[in-house]
């Protein structure tokens, strides 16, 4: 079966196995959504997949790299997992789907200064930094509830 | 990531000297910003400075890392990081500060974060590709740590009374030693001619000068004056930070071999 398998076609099921890897930090959004996915390889017998840290001292990395590993262990290929900056991660790689899942569970998408509870843009910066290293956090005036923010970076 | 691009040794060791001061600076004020956690004078900043803290240790430890491939003396990026005795240290007199109030704290981290920032954007267009790439993605972040300071900084300066009283006080501690962060490293000019660094340090610290003025001037303060002694800028540290050097290296010390 294996063997049948085109390159093409294992990156293809590839990249649509690490959609279903959520971020440890966020689960509700993969790290396919995070736009985290630099590059997929199969080249022979091997899966090689580059991954863009969020932030650089980013604790979360090594529980990533364990759930991307284990979840494509299912190819039956070694795969390598590596971390690096070559290109920079920023808060733009987040895809359209993956914005409206942070906003669904409470999250305002980088760059999106309004209520993710109540739509109202009539919102304050309460604090720059967050509980974790890519969250800032905001008040909404309007609905009278705290929420959190994805930094742009 | 490879660190495998030709470097003459002249160069080399430069960068090396470079990477360990970047590490260190980032290492040490990271551990001194932790040092607010539970304390600090409000919720808010009790999860800023915790925020920053856990930044900071993430550039320093990426960048004992690179330090660590470069150096290739079969020490990790932990070993450089925890088993050097605190005289082997090579972070900027400026951090050797204690901790001080919330005033010596946000000036610390004005001063640190201005120079630090210069520093940075002569090295991201750098032609040694693992470290122009890390500081490209660094510089992201310390974006937010300015943003902070300088608030802070703005606020207890016109703020009359006992904020700025502090903040003075604050800055006739650190002002003599703000340069630190920012002063020539030896043979920097090896890294110029490499192409790693856009600038000599000399140039970069009167950029830094330059863009301090006009705010200092605003704000009616005293800027950071020459040093005395630019030698020892980065050696010779004070008390305040062996105490420091005990607590960060206390558990490494129990058990060296302790994964956390």
């Amino acid at each position: 079966m294996k063997a049948l398998l085109g390159s093409a076609v294992v990156e293809a099921a590839v990249r649509s196995a690490l959609a279903e890897v959520p971020d440890p930090e966020i689960p509700v959004v993969s790290v396919v959504d995070l736009g985290m996915v630099e590059s997929v390889e199969v080249d022979g017998d091997r899966i090689r997949v580059e991954l863009l840290p969020t932030f650089v001292g980013c604790p979360a990395l090594d529980l990533i790299r364990d759930a991307v590993t284990a979840r494509l262990s299912t190819f039956g290929r070694p795969v390598e997992v590596e971390f690096g900056f070559r290109v920079p991660w920023t808060s733009d790689r987040i895809t359209p789907a993956g914005r409206s899942r942070l906003r669904a569970s409470g999250f305002a998408p980088p760059d999106e200064a309004a209520c993710p509870h109540c739509g109202s843009a009539n919102v304050a910066l309460e604090n720059l930094f967050g509980p974790t290293q890519c969250r800032s956090i905001y008040w909404c005036r309007a609905c009278r509830q705290p929420f959190e923010s994805f930094k742009s970076v | 990531m490879s660190t495998a691009v030709e470097l003459l040794p002249a160069t080399k060791n430069a960068l090396s000297l470079l990477l360990l001061a970047m590490a260190d600076d980032e290492f040490v004020i990271g551990f001194s910003d932790s040092e607010w956690t539970g304390i600090a004078p409000l919720l808010e900043e009790d999860v800023a400075m915790s925020s920053l803290a856990q930044d900071e240790l993430g550039h320093a430890q990426a960048l004992y890392r690179l330090l660590a491939e470069l150096a290739d003396d079969g020490r990790d990026a932990d070993a450089i990081a925890f088993d050097r005795p605190a005289e082997a240290y090579y972070h900027a007199r400026l951090l050797d500060h204690p901790r001080g109030d919330w005033a010596d704290t946000i000036v610390r981290r004005f001063l640190y974060d201005t120079a630090d920032g210069v520093r940075l954007d002569a090295l991201a267009g750098g032609s040694w590709p693992p470290l122009a790439e890390l500081v490209g993605k660094i510089r992201r972040e310390e974006r937010y740590h300015l943003l902070h300071a300088g608030a802070w900084f703005e606020r207890l300066a016109t703020s009359e009374g006992e904020p700025r009283r502090r903040l003075l006080d604050a800055l006739s501690r650190m002002n003599p030693d703000a340069a630190t962060v920012i002063t020539p490293l030896p043979h920097d000019l090896a890294l110029v001619m490499a192409g790693i660094l856009e600038a000599p340090f000399a140039e970069l610290e009167e950029r830094w000068r330059e863009g301090l003025r006009p705010t200092f001037e605003r704000l009616d303060l005293p800027m950071p004056p020459r040093l005395a002694d630019p030698l020892r800028a980065r050696t010779d540290h004070s008390e305040a930070f062996r105490w420091l050097h005990g607590e960060f290296t206390a558990v490494r010390r129990v058990d060296p071999k302790a994964a956390w």
